[in-house]
């Protein structure tokens, strides 16, 4: 019981920094960023490839490629989504160009490194255990949960306490009006975008540490995950996502051991769907569904 | 050129010729829900339930082989209706994701389906489908969506995708218009899945995930979603250039998989920024250049 509560928080954990990135665009510009789990995708490689052949540690790695994630969602925003902007429909023709994004950066990903799963070297990744209670504990997946909590708790404080979080929840509201009280908006969703990704940047390194194991189409399963998540919680809602991260990370290890895996990505869209139907806006989301 | 080398190109080219029928279809399968403005990616779900229920009726019954497309389409046509009653109400990017859901739960199904043998899926399926059945279908469905473009049907349709508030005050029943469409979409994809299934010798709950409904996704908007015969083209231009490209990328060193990844993914983002009616209107558009040009 405890065993699966902690291996549970732990999933949780990362499908919560995903979703994040996912509500953040999606609060500010009401587009679906699907691009999002390529850049998860990227990342991951990115660390990979700065531990296996320039030998840095980890602790250097993981910044590095949080911050390469950043940039990447900036490119990403000004070639697929800015140009849209002010069309009528943004919302699919957004999802549409993102979805190209994502196709483009798979392929280039599967041509500079192969099909194949790669794994970190041995020795990157903590092995050691702690005994808590009955449950035990690997020293990576304590690591793993701790950096999650932080990035939320450094999120939050972004959102609520400074100026450039005071200027998202603007632009979220109403970008006519943020404009009009003097905001740049463009600048504003530019930088909601390098947030995001980063934090899909380290969801892919934390996830890619957490299975040891990197490949070109890491990010698909946990991009329909996201999905379920952010519905769950709301859409647009920032912890709605995070509460939902970690409750479909509960979910999914219950049901593996009550259930067996084969019928664990069967939960998220169970979920999902669910929700849809009878809930459409989820836990902590807005009181009406918006018309788009 | 020789008989014989006409020949061996006609062999060579003759299952991208297939393919470009059977992607047509799944992209008009696509485009029946996108012509009243709502976008359901619940057809590689459809296309699944088409094929595994064809398949299995070819096995394990004596069906003949109408019947057995006629049950592939009606499958996911019946399914249809129970998922759109509530779905439907559900709009833009909430519709997308709720069939994303749907399409993936099917899919695990079948990967959780010990009697079509789990992830390996079902194999050895006699090869039934040739060109003239692919291309009679194609022709039926473009047929049919050429009939109803022009029709009462067509206009509550074009309604609806242009504004649907407005649409039902204006009498029309738009949640029954856009269950149709469902059901249409549905049983075109479902046929094209027991096409495809009687075509390849198999079916593997693999050949259905997510990426599946992007390709076709892909060959519609990129042929354009405005008029009907748009998704075709689409999905022919789409086939043929990683054919094309194979030839090209083995001479600078790129491998076929990625490089057609690679050239979907700028066709959709070139098409979506700049064209965005998709290559259908491409002719009208340098109609009106010329016209501009003579005029100025």
């Amino acid at each position: 019981m405890g065993q699966q509560i902690v291996n549970g928080l732990f999933l949780g954990s990362i499908y919560a920094l995903f979703a994040l990135g996912y509500t953040l665009v999606f609060g500010v510009l009401d587009i679906l960023n699907l691009a999002h789990q390529a850049v998860f995708m990227l990342c991951a490689y990115v660390a990979l490839l700065l531990v296996l052949h320039l030998h840095l540690p980890m602790f250097v790695a993981f910044p590095v490629a949080v911050a390469a994630g950043g940039l990447v969602g900036l490119a990403v925003e000004r070639i697929a989504f800015r140009p849209l902007r002010g069309r009528s429909d943004s919302n699919i023709s957004g999802l549409i160009s993102s979805i190209a994004m994502a196709t483009i950066l798979e392929a280039l990903a599967l041509q500079l490194f192969g099909p194949d799963v790669e794994r970190f070297p041995f020795g990157v990744v903590p092995d050691r255990t702690l005994h808590l209670g009955d449950a035990v504990v690997s020293e990576l997946q304590v690591v793993i949960i701790a950096i999650a909590l932080g990035m939320l708790a450094v999120l939050t404080f972004v959102l609520k306490r400074t100026v450039l979080g005071r200027r998202i929840r603007a632009v979220a509201e109403s970008p006519t009006a943020a404009r009009v009280l003097g905001v740049n908006v463009d600048r504003v969703i530019a930088a909601s975008f390098f947030v995001s990704s980063a934090l899909g940047a380290a969801a892919g390194v934390l996830f890619g540490l957490a299975f040891n194991s990197v490949s070109p189409d890491m990010g698909r399963t946990v991009e329909l995950k996201g999905l379920a998540v952010i519905i769950l919680g709301g859409m647009g809602s920032m912890p709605g996502a995070a509460i939902a991260g970690f409750a479909l990370g509960l979910l999914e290890v219950f049901t593996v051991a009550k259930l067996g895996s084969s019928y664990r990505d069967a939960v998220a869209f169970g979920v999902l769907f669910l929700v849809l139907v009878f809930r459409p806006r989820g836990l902590l989301g807005a009181a009406a569904l918006r018309e788009a | 050129m020789s008989a014989e080398s006409l020949r061996d190109l006609w062999l060579t080219y003759q299952s991208t010729v297939a393919f470009i029928g059977l992607n047509g279809l799944l992209a008009l399968s696509v485009y029946t829900t996108l012509s009243c403005g709502q976008l359901s990616l619940a057809q590689a779900g459809f296309m699944a339930l088409g094929a595994y229920a064809s398949a299995v009726l070819t096995l394990h019954t004596q069906a003949p082989f109408p019947l057995v497309l006629l049950a592939g389409a009606a499958a996911p046509a019946l399914v249809a209706i129970p998922l759109g009653l509530p779905v439907l109400r559900l709009k833009g990017v909430f519709l997308a994701i709720a069939t994303i859901g749907f399409g993936e739960v099917i899919r695990i199904f079948f990967v959780n389906l010990d009697f079509t043998n789990g992830a390996l899926g079902l194999v050895a399926i006699p090869q039934r489908t040739g060109l003239p059945v692919i291309y009679a279908a194609l022709g039926g469905a473009l047929f049919v969506l050429w009939r109803i473009r022009g029709s009462r049907a067509g206009y509550a349709l074009e309604a609806i995708r242009e504004d649907e508030p407005a649409a039902r005050t204006m009498g029309i029943d738009a949640s029954a218009y856009k269950l149709s469409m469902l059901v249409l979409g549905a049983a075109l994809a479902g046929l094209a899945g027991a096409l495809d299934a009687h075509f390849n010798f198999m079916v593997a709950p693999s050949n259905y995930s997510f990426g599946r409904v992007v390709d076709m996704l892909v060959y519609a908007v990129v042929g354009g979603t405005t008029v009907f015969y748009g998704p075709v083209l689409g999905a022919a231009f789409l086939t043929l250039l990683p054919e094309v490209l194979r030839e090209v990328g083995s001479r600078v060193g790129l491998q076929p998989g990625p490089l057609r990844l690679f050239v979907n993914g700028l066709v959709l983002l070139l098409v979506i920024l700049f064209l965005p009616n998709g290559i259908a209107s491409l002719p009208g558009r340098l109609r009106r250049r010329r016209a501009g040009a003579h005029a100025a």
